[in-house]
C-alpha cells in the first residue's frame, strides 16, 4: 500500500520546497523510505539539476551577474524552483544559512554563486570536506578578511567566526583559541588583489603564499604543534561540541525551531534526545553528512514535526512557484518579480544581514512582512493562467459539483494536504457559502476557486511548514 | 497644546570606527595605532583642540555648530563580546548577561500606549523588524519598500476584497492555544489596520527639500512623511550599514559618512521648513567601536564607540570623554567603554520621552543633561 500522502508531503516540504500534487502520489506509491534514498542520492535516480544552459540563453545576465541584484538571485531562484534534485538545494541554502557570506561586503554575485555551486557540489558530501573547501572559498576568505591575515600582522575575523559560528559555538573555545587558529590560517588567500572597478569583475582563486604563513608552534584547543588550517580544521571535527553544534543547526533547519544561535550556549535544545541522536550519527560516521540526513528523516521525531515550523521566506516563495507552476522558464522582469520575492520578505539571498545568517522561526514575521507573504502569495493562486491552480481546478472538476463543505475539504486536500483549524476552516465556508453550491457550469466557477485558494493561503497556518 | 516628543533611532549596523569618526588627532597615541587606517590631520574638521569629524562629516558639523548636535563619548558596557548580532541584541534589549527578546524601545511603546490604541505609534523603517522595537503584543508598523504600495491583498478587485479582508480579520482574531499563532494573529490584525493609517502620509506630505537618492535618504523621507502626517507617531527606527569595515576601510567608512551626514541633513531641513523640529530628537548608535590598532586595511571588532543626538530639543557639545588609549587602560586592543550605553537610553526616556527608564533599561544608570530643559 502507499505510504500515506500527509507524511511524504511533510518530506518534500522539509527535504525540499513542497511538491505538485502529481508528484506526491508518484512518491507516495515508491514509499516513504525509497523516497527519502532518492532525494539523498538524486544522481543515481536520473534526477537532474535545473537546465543552466537555458537560464544562460533567456537571463545571459544571471551567469556572470557582478555586484548588482537582482541577477544573482536570479541564478539562484531559478535552480531553486527548478531543480529535480530537492534536497540538494536544500542542503545547499542550509549551508548559506550556517555560512552565511553576503554581497553587501563581498560586492561580487559571481564569486558568491560559486560558493553556492560548491555547496551543492558538496553539501551531502563529508563535512571536514566542506569546511576545508569553505576555508579555501575565494567569496569566504574576502568575506571574513583572511586575505589581510598575515604572518606579521593576525586577523582574527575568519578564525573566529570558523569556531563561533561555523563549527564549535561561543563557550567551546577560548579567546587564545581564536588567535592560534587565525595564525594557522595566515598565508590562505586569494588570488590577486582585484581591480573590481570599473571593468567588471575577474574570477578569483583561492592561493597559498608560503612566505606569509606563520610556522611557529600553536596550541589549539590542548594540541601543540606547527599546525596549518587543515590540521585546525582536523582538530575541530574530532570536537564533540563540533557534533552537537552541527546536529542543533541541523534540527533548527529541519526540524523544528530553536532559540536563535547565539542563545545556544545558554538554552537547552528543545529535543535534547534528538539533538544527541544526530551527534551520534555525525559521529558513527565521520561526518557524512547523508548518513547524518538519513537518521534525520526517517526519526519519528521528524515524522511527527508536521506544520510546527515557520517557513523562511525562501521556502515559502520556492514552494508557492513549485506548486502553481509556470515559472520553469525565466522570463523578462523574473529578477523584480519573482527572484527577490525573499528579500521583499526579509530574506535576501546571498546577502544575509551578518556572518551570523537570518534570525528565523517567529522572528521572519512581523507586520511588514507577513503582509508581503500574504500579498505574494495569494497573486500567485489568483491566476487561474498557472498550471498548478489549472491542476488543481481540474483534480476539483473531476470531483463534480459540489457543497460548499466539499468545496473547502478538497482545496485544503489538494493544497497540501493542510491541517488547518476550525476557525479558519469556519472563515473559509463563510467564503464558499457565499456563492452556493459550486456548478462548474457557472462563469465564475474557476474565479471562484481562485479566490477560495487566496483565503486559504492568507490564512495564519499557511505561513507553517 | 504642547506637541508629543518624538524619537528617531538610525542604527548604524557592522559596528561604526569610532576614532575615525571623531578622530582623536591631537593625541600622538593615534597615530602610532592608527599606522595605515587614519584621516590625515590637515582634513579633520575640527571640533575643538582635540577632536574632529571624519571629513565626509561636513553636513554634520553645521549641525554640531548650531548647537544641535550633542557627542556621546566612549559608549558601550563592560565585557564587550565582540560578536555584531550578540552586541546589537544588547544594545537593543538591554541584557548584557542573559539573552533578552524584548526590546527597549518595545518597553518605551508599551508604556507610551498601554492600551494599543494605536498601531503605528512606532513605525520601523527596513528589510525586516529591528529587535529593539520587537515586544509581544506590542503593534509596530514596518515598512519594507515605499509607503506609497502599502497594503494587505491588493491584488483582489475592490468589492469582493473588503468581504476577504472581513474574514481574514475574523480568522486572525480568533484566539487559540499556540502562542506563535495568536503572534500572527495579532500581527495580521496590527498590520492590516497599520496599512490603513499610514497610506495618508505620502498624500499629506509636502516639501521643497530633496532627498539623497540612497537607501538612508528614502527611508529617512519615509520617517519624515509619517512624523509629519500627525498620526500619533512616537518612535520611528530605521538603518544604514555596513560598517563592518574590516578591510579597504577608508573609502568604505568615508562614503557611508556622506551618505548618512547628507540624509540627516536633508532630514532636518525638511522638518524645519514644515515647522514639525521642535519635538523631534534623532539618535545614532553602533553596536561596538572598532580595534584601536587598525590591521593594515580595515580595523576588527572592538569596544567602545560614539553614539549621536541630534535635534532642536538638544543641547548640543560633548559628553563623557574620550576613553585612555594608553596601552596600560586598553582592553585586549580595545577601548574600554567609560559611559554605559543604559545611562544614555535612560536619559533619553526620562527627560526627553517622560518615561520610567529603570523598568525599560533595567536598573539605574547615569543620566548626562544634553535634552534642554
Amino acid at each position: 500500500m502507499a505510504d500515506d500522502i500527509g507524511l511524504i508531503a511533510h518530506l518534500m516540504r522539509r527535504a525540499g520546497f513542497g511538491a505538485t500534487r502529481a508528484e506526491l502520489e508518484e512518491r507516495a506509491a515508491k514509499g516513504y523510505d525509497a523516497t527519502v534514498e532518492e532525494l539523498i542520492n538524486p544522481e543515481e535516480h536520473g534526477c537532474e539539476r535545473a537546465d543552466e544552459q537555458l537560464l544562460i540563453r533567456l537571463q545571459p545576465g544571471a551567469l556572470l551577474p557582478g555586484g548588482q541584484p537582482p541577477m544573482g538571485n536570479v541564478n539562484w531562484m531559478f535552480h531553486l524552483v527548478n531543480t529535480q534534485r530537492p534536497l540538494e538545494e536544500k542542503i545547499t541554502l542550509f549551508w548559506h544559512h550556517v555560512f552565511a557570506t553576503g554581497n553587501s561586503k563581498v560586492d561580487n554575485y559571481d564569486q558568491l554563486l560559486t560558493q553556492i555551486a560548491m555547496f551543492r557540489e558538496k553539501g551531502m558530501g563529508n563535512y571536514r570536506e566542506l569546511l576545508l573547501e569553505l576555508a579555501k572559498n575565494p567569496a569566504m576568505i574576502f568575506w571574513l578578511d583572511n586575505n589581510e591575515n598575515h604572518k606579521t600582522a593576525v586577523n582574527e575575523n575568519w578564525g573566529r567566526e570558523l569556531l563561533e559560528l561555523f563549527s564549535l559555538g561561543v563557550g567551546n573555545y577560548t579567546e587564545v583559541d581564536v588567535r592560534e587558529a587565525s595564525r594557522a590560517f595566515t598565508g590562505w588567500t586569494l588570488d590577486v588583489k582585484i581591480p573590481r572597478l570599473p571593468y567588471g569583475r575577474h574570477p578569483w582563486s583561492f592561493k597559498y603564499l608560503p612566505e606569509d604563513h606563520d610556522e611557529t608552534e600553536k596550541t589549539f584547543l590542548g594540541h601543540t604543534g606547527n599546525f596549518d588550517g587543515e590540521d585546525i580544521i582536523d582538530i575541530i571535527v574530532q570536537q564533540p561540541a563540533c557534533h552537537r553544534f552541527i546536529a542543533r543547526h541541523l534540527y533548527n533547519f529541519f526540524v523544528a525551531d530553536e532559540p536563535q544561535v547565539p542563545a545556544w550556549q545558554i538554552e537547552e535544545p528543545r529535543d535534547p534526545a534528538a539533538v544527541d541522536a544526530l551527534a551520534a550519527s555525525f559521529k558513527e560516521s565521520g561526518g557524512e553528512m547523508k548518513a547524518i540526513l538519513r537518521t534525520l528523516f526517517t526519526s519519528d521525531f521528524f515524522k511527527n514535526a508536521r506544520y510546527n515550523k515557520i517557513k523562511s521566506p525562501a521556502e515559502l516563495v520556492v514552494s508557492t512557484l513549485r506548486q502553481v507552476g509556470g515559472e520553469e522558464v525565466p522570463r523578462p522582469y523574473y529578477g523584480d518579480e519573482i527572484a527577490m520575492q525573499p528579500t521583499y520578505m526579509g530574506q535576501d539571498l546571498l546577502n544575509p544581514p551578518s556572518v551570523e545568517g537570518w534570525h528565523t522561526g517567529s522572528e521572519w514575521i512581523n507586520s511588514g512582512s507577513l503582509m508581503s507573504r500574504i500579498n505574494f502569495t495569494a497573486d500567485m493562486f489568483g491566476d487561474v493562467s498557472r498550471p498548478g491552480v489549472q491542476d488543481i481546478i481540474a483534480r476539483l472538476k473531476a470531483k463534480g459539483n459540489m457543497t460548499p463543505e466539499q468545496l473547502v475539504d478538497a482545496c485544503l486536500d489538494l493544497m497540501g494536504p493542510l491541517e488547518y483549524g476550525d476557525d479558519a476552516k469556519g472563515e473559509l465556508l463563510e467564503q464558499a457559502n457565499a456563492g452556493g453550491d459550486l456548478d462548474w457550469s457557472a462563469a465564475d466557477a474557476e474565479q471562484r476557486v481562485a479566490g477560495l485558494l487566496q483565503l486559504i493561503v492568507a490564512m495564519r497556518e499557511y505561513q507553517f511548514n | 497644546m504642547a506637541k508629543d516628543p518624538v524619537l528617531v533611532v538610525l542604527q548604524l549596523s557592522g559596528g561604526n570606527d569610532y576614532m575615525n569618526t571623531v578622530v582623536p588627532y591631537a593625541n600622538s597615541l593615534y597615530w602610532d595605532y592608527r599606522t595605515t587606517v587614519n584621516i590625515p590631520e590637515d582634513q579633520v574638521i575640527q571640533l575643538d583642540d582635540k577632536v574632529g569629524f571624519n571629513p565626509s562629516m561636513a553636513p554634520l558639523k553645521a549641525i554640531y555648530d548650531a548647537g544641535e548636535m550633542a557627542v556621546i563619548h566612549g559608549v558601550g558596557y563592560p565585557d564587550s563580546p565582540r560578536s555584531h548580532f550578540r552586541s546589537m541584541d544588547i544594545w537593543h534589549t538591554c541584557e548584557p548577561d542573559t539573552v533578552g527578546t524584548e526590546g527597549w524601545l518595545g518597553r518605551a511603546l508599551r508604556d507610551i500606549d498601554p492600551n494599543k490604541e494605536n498601531v503605528v505609534t512606532g513605525v520601523s523603517f527596513g528589510q525586516a523588524m529591528f529587535r529593539a522595537m520587537s515586544l509581544r503584543g506590542v503593534p509596530v508598523a514596518c515598512v519594507s519598500g515605499d509607503l506609497e504600495n502599502y497594503g494587505m491583498l491588493p491584488g483582489i478587485e475592490q468589492q469582493q476584497r473588503e468581504k476577504v479582508l472581513e474574514r481574514f480579520s475574523k480568522a486572525y482574531s480568533s484566539v487559540l492555544d499556540s502562542d506563535v499563532m495568536n503572534y500572527l494573529g495579532q500581527t495580521g490584525l496590527d498590520s492590516m489596520a497599520g496599512a490603513d493609517i499610514l497610506k495618508v502620509a505620502p498624500e499629506r506630505y509636502k516639501s521643497s527639500v530633496t532627498y539623497p537618492d540612497t537607501k538612508i535618504g528614502q527611508k529617512l523621507r519615509g520617517i519624515s512623511q509619517v512624523h509629519q502626517a500627525d498620526l500619533g507617531t512616537r518612535i520611528l527606527y530605521c538603518d544604514h550599514g555596513s560598517f563592518d569595515t574590516h578591510a579597504s576601510q577608508l573609502p568604505a567608512h568615508k562614503q557611508l559618512w556622506t551618505d548618512i551626514s547628507e540624509a540627516v541633513s536633508a532630514f532636518f531641513a525638511d522638518l524645519k521648513e514644515n515647522h514639525a523640529a521642535d519635538n523631534v530628537v534623532m539618535l545614532l548608535f553602533t553596536e561596538f567601536g572598532r580595534r584601536v590598532r587598525d590591521n593594515g586595511s580595515g580595523t576588527d571588532h572592538g569596544a567602545g564607540g560614539v553614539s549621536f543626538v541630534i535635534g532642536e530639543p538638544v543641547k548640543g557639545g560633548q559628553y563623557s570623554e574620550y576613553p585612555s588609549m594608553k596601552s596600560e587602560h586598553l582592553s585586549q586592543g580595545d577601548l574600554v567603554p567609560n559611559y554605559d550605553f543604559r545611562g544614555l537610553y535612560s536619559t533619553l526616556l526620562e527627560d526627553w520621552l517622560k518615561l520610567d527608564a529603570p523598568s525599560i533599561v533595567n536598573g539605574q544608570f547615569e543620566k548626562l543633561g544634553f535634552i534642554k530643559n
